[in-house]
């Protein structure tokens, strides 16, 4: 056992808590100092989500994924910022104050992995865990100009993840470079049945840059409105650069991507209004007030513990689900759901991979977005990999106004490593 | 649409106290999101999740509990074991 | 009188009188509508939904054991049945196991693909603000229940079988009035349930009596439920008085007087005192001409009543959807593979052949699966003297003293049966033995053997030495001092009443404290008394 020491300036706000000493042992990761997303939990290191409400509430318990990075020997050196609950695209949406990017402080890092990634791409950390609901590991690695990647759902445990939306989050690695993301896949994949819908489905490999003859289907509604067409030349620019690799590149379509947005936000707000209920002050976190009728002490400790944006999709999903509107909003969502997947498993038969931009922009001011549908409609491209359960990569893909622009890499179910060797082909061609 | 009635009922459901200045915004944003929501009444019913993996089970075999400490660690005001919570009645 | 024709009446007063007909129902029937006095022409309509603790070793979701009872709150509790954030659930397969066994025992359909669903709801006792449960894909569906009914052999009609998790258990400080605030103690959130629930086919309180009874006997016949822990059942009953012959006319779901749902019953007496109370509240409510609205009521157990539900139940909107930390289940090919042990009636017919059992011992008998297991260690010695033994007089003393047949052991029992069969104890000196073990149980835990109990109470059957007339013979001497003593009984039984030979025979058994043998006082009193007569 090894102690690390830490303690960054942290001039980006990347973190909700430091430790200054960092215990590391033996392992693929010994003596790496590792940032992990504040909602995942941590015995005996406090957790709070970004938010009020987990203030003070320090878990008896290791995620599964942090029992792994202590058993590959990393060194946790802090909790990261994020979106309260992961709800946002920005990570302006913590209670804790807003990340800054360090590519730009005057601009957001993206989220809701924000802290994360703003931790890894200013060097304070090597690598770092994030979570991925609709993009909150893509977007914040593509805004940052790191790498980041959502797992296959079912990949990798979500046992001590604190829910947002379980059907959609996956927890993955973002790192600054291609290969430190397939060394924690590899410490991050081993199988736990505490998660019921884990896959035993171990990340055994090594990146392999060879991708001639690969076909990569590139659909058309990955440039359409509300693409920034700076964005869409520099996304283009790096395919082309694949197909100098030896890949051929297919045009395609995908239908789908009219609904995947609506059925994205029906569905995560639904399962967040069930998720968030247990925070009612009984168990944990500041308590209820136990002069009050329970139901008044509830409404009040809910009222001031959630941050605006939270109550907002609480109270959405509390609609989608309630009697009479099931039928038109989350059973509708869930139909179009499988559209999304019935869509991707068409392709796949014909391509490998999938590559587009990760987000439409760069990465906005900080302040720059108030209204919470333009906010919601800027995930367009991540959420059909969540809705569908695919692997997708971010790599860094040149730069827009300046800022750093993500390539987005999309592969079948358990089909990580070919996302990953697409990605690595791709630095590596970059870094030449 | 939605009317402030709709919001202050789903808030009530969401046990989630609002102001009336909260109010107003949640309906006029609810309103915004609701209306691109629509674009669902396009999608035809029918398939729903596909089980890919089912009958994910566990034995019945005790596990330790977690001890008596760990659990009212993170409440400030147990009382002889229990929780303590509103009243109820 | 030749003019006799029927007395036509103005058509205003709109009452005939048809022969035949009591004066009694013209005056109903010219009552205001409302008010009614005869409800002969109404039924009771029951149905009932069962909650039943699953006997398994560990929780539905966790390993967390479920023998609780006796440990401090809060001690069988980790991250899932806490709802820590961050925990996930994991189906205990026994549970599903034993809930399929239900299904098949309750004849159910085991639905080819079923699901769990979260019901969303907030209160101090559920741990996560939602209970994973299940909705419109429960494991089984369709069965029903042979019962013995208020008119002879019926079918209850089973809707479903589901499982699900049990709330926590909330405690209100400073009495359930006045509380100040709750105290909550997990313990009990997780333990795994089956929920039963029935068509609207019970006709009176009795028969949903009689239905949990072999709902009862039923599960423990399947080993998946110990109907001796405290809280192990609880049952929410539907009920409502409509016209006859409504229901089957009108069908589920159709609303008819309101009903009520009455809820929070803990006991099987239990649900017969509210079902009772309904029913006369109910018909006093009509008779007054109320209107009945369909309200959730509380079972208030220590003072047998039902109350209107006071908490401002909300709206009831559970926004049930698919859990989605767990998977679907695909077991319907277990349940093909579930070979059933012997149930209720399969037994009681065994009982009927195999040891010659009347057809009420039978049913006695095999109603409790602890009493028929009892019975059939005892059996051997004389079928039919033990099962008269077990049905009526043991059942009946337990149920005196609130104790379970459990704590009887089956050898010394075996050993009473034999010393009656031989006569060397009476009936009556059986009955003070038994009294005397099991107070001795109940408040030792342990009993003397039956010999020393009828040594030390000095039990033993007085054998006759002698002939009716002879003065040593005890039972003679005895007799001799009753004839002497009650002239009038004497001479009431020479006038030919029979109660009076009855009388002295009593008096006979009170001089020997029940130790002489009845026939042998038959006889010996005949002699004397056909002596002197
Ligand atoms: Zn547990």
């Amino acid at each position: 056992m090894a102690t690390i020491s830490f303690s960054p300036k942290d001039q980006y706000n990347a973190f909700i808590t430091t430790l200054n000493e960092a215990e590391s042992g033996p392992g693929a990761l010994s003596g790496i100092p590792v940032a992990v997303k504040d909602n995942i939990s941590t015995r005996g290191i406090p957790t709070t989500c970004g938010s009020r409400i987990l203030e003070g509430y320090v878990p008896p318990y290791d995620a599964h994924v942090v029992t792994l990075l202590k058993k590959a020997g990393a060194a946790i050196v802090g909790k990261s910022n994020m979106d309260e609950f992961g709800m946002g695209t920005t990570t302006e949406n913590s209670a804790f104050g807003p990340t800054k990017n360090p590519a730009d402080p005057s601009r957001v890092p993206g989220g809701s992995s924000g802290g994360s990634a703003a931790a890894v791409a200013s060097g304070m950390v090597r690598m770092a865990l994030g979570t991925d609901t609709g993009g909150s590991i893509r977007c914040p690695a593509a805004f940052c100009g790191i790498v980041g990647h959502k797992p296959t759902y079912g990949r990798v445990s979500r046992y001590g993840l604190i829910a947002y939306a379980n059907s959609l989050e996956q927890i993955g690695p973002m790192a600054r470079s291609v290969s430190d993301i397939s060394l924690l896949m590899e410490v991050l994949t081993k199988y736990d049945p505490r998660d019921s819908t884990a896959v035993d489905c171990h990340y055994s490999h090594t990146p392999d840059p060879e991708i001639r003859g690969l076909k990569i289907g590139v659909p058309e509604e990955f440039f359409g409105e509300g693409v920034d067409p700076r964005v869409a030349s520099a996304v283009w620019d790096g395919i082309t650069l694949l197909e100098r690799k030896g890949a051929e590149i297919v045009t395609c379509r995908m239908p789908s991507m009219a609904y995947a947005l609506a059925a994205y936000y029906v569905t995560c707000t639904s399962e967040a209004s069930s998720n968030l209920a247990r925070f009612d002050g009984v168990r944990y976190g500041p308590p209820a007030d136990t002069k009050l009728p329970w139901h008044e002490a509830f409404q009040q400790r809910r009222q001031s513990g959630f941050g605006t944006e939270v109550k907002r999709r609480i109270m959405l999903g509390t609609f989608a689900l309630s009697s009479g509107y099931y039928g038109k909003y989350y059973a509708k969502a869930q139909a179009a759901r499988q559209q999304v997947r019935n869509d991707f498993l068409h392709l796949f038969r014909t391509v490998d991979v999938i590559a587009g931009p990760t987000m439409p922009t760069v990465a906005f001011r900080l302040g720059e977005k108030t209204d919470p549908l333009s906010m919601y409609l800027s995930d367009i491209l991540t959420v059909p990999a969540n809705l569908a359960g695919i692997p997708s990569i971010s790599v860094p893909c040149g730069k827009s106004e300046g800022l750093p622009v993500g390539l987005q890499i999309m592969g079948p179910h358990f089909r990580d490593e070919r996302v990953i060797d697409v990605a690595y082909a791709f630095e590596q061609g970059v870094s030449r | 649409m939605v009317s402030e009635r709709d919001v202050l009922h789903i808030a009530e459901l969401a046990d989630i106290g609002i102001d009336k200045e909260e109010l107003a915004e949640f309906t006029g944003r609810f309103n915004e999101i609701l209306d691109y929501f629509d674009i669902l009444d396009q999608v035809g019913a029918g398939e729903t999740r596909e089980a890919d993996l089912v009958n994910v089970f566990r034995e019945d075999v005790v596990d330790p509990s977690l001890t008596k400490d760990e659990v009212l660690a993170n409440t400030p005001d147990p009382e002889d074991g229990f929780f303590r919570a509103p009243r109820v009645m | 009188m030749t003019d006799d024709a029927p007395i036509s009446r103005p058509a205003s007063e709109g009452v005939t009188r048809w022969p035949g007909e009591k004066i009694s129902d013209i005056q109903r029937q010219t009552q205001p509508a409302n008010i009614r006095m005869d409800f002969s022409d109404d039924e009771v309509i029951i149905g009932l939904e069962i909650h039943c603790q699953l006997d398994t070793a560990t929780k539905l979701f966790c390993g967390c054991s479920t023998d609780y009872r006796d440990d401090s709150p809060n001690t069988h509790v980790c991250p899932v049945c806490l709802g820590l954030p961050g925990s996930l659930p994991r189906v205990n397969k026994k549970a599903i196991g034993y809930a399929l066994r239900v299904g098949k025992a309750l004849n159910c359909t085991v639905l080819e693909e079923s699901e769990f669903a979260r019901k969303n709801y907030f209160y101090p006792d559920l741990n996560k603000g939602f209970q994973i449960t299940q909705y419109d894909k429960p494991l089984a569906v369709r069965g029903y229940l042979d019962i013995e009914g208020d008119d002879g052999e019926k079918r209850v009609r089973i809707t479903r079988v589901h499982v699900e998790e049990d709330p926590g258990r909330l405690v209100h400080k400073g009495g359930a009035d006045r509380a100040k605030y709750t105290l909550v103690d997990y313990n009990r959130a997780g333990i795994p349930l089956i929920e039963i629930v029935t068509e609207p086919d019970l006709r009176s309180p009795k028969e949903a009596r009689k239905f949990l009874n072999k709902l009862r006997a039923t599960l423990e016949y399947l080993g998946v439920f110990d109907s001796e822990k405290e809280g192990s059942l609880r049952v929410d009953a539907n009920i409502s008085i409509q016209p006859k012959g409504w229901f089957e006319k009108e069908g589920k779901g159709k609303e008819g007087r309101g009903r009520a749902e009455v809820k929070n019953i803990s006991s099987y007496k239990g649900v017969e005192k509210a079902l009772t109370f309904e029913v006369t509240r109910q018909k006093n409510a009509l008779r007054r001409g109320q209107r009945l609205e369909t309200a959730t009521r509380h079972f208030v157990e220590t003072r047998g009543i039902t109350t209107a539900s006071r908490s401002k139940e909300m709206e009831q909107d559970y926004r049930y959807f698919p859990e989605p930390d767990l998977r679907p289940l695909r077991v319907c090919d277990w349940a093909a593979g579930i070979v059933l042990p012997e149930l209720p009636d399969a037994r009681r017919a065994r009982f009927l052949g195999q040891y010659g059992c009347s057809p009420i011992h039978a049913r006695t008998l095999t109603g409790d699966l602890r009493l028929a297991e009892f019975y059939e260690q005892v059996a051997e010695t004389d079928p039919i003297l033990a099962a008269t033994w077990v049905a009526d007089t043991l059942l009946g003393e337990l149920n005196y003293r609130d104790m379970s047949v459990s704590k009887v052991s089956p050898g010394w029992f075996r050993a009473l049966i034999l010393l009656i069969k031989e006569g060397s104890v009476t009936d009556k000196g059986g009955v003070e033995v038994l009294r005397s073990l099991l107070d001795q149980i109940r408040e030792s835990g342990s009993c003397e053997t039956p010999d020393e109990c009828v040594g030390r109470l000095g039990l033993i059957v007085i054998e006759r030495t002698g002939g009716a007339g002879d003065a040593d013979d005890p039972v003679a001497m005895a007799a001799r001092e009753v004839v002497a003593e009650q002239p009038q009984a004497v001479a009431d039984f020479h006038a030919g009443k029979k109660e009076a030979f009855n009388f002295l025979v009593g008096q006979v058994m009170k001089k020997t404290r029940g130790r002489a043998k009845p026939a042998d006082v038959n006889q010996v009193l005949l002699g004397i008394l056909g002596k002197e007569g």
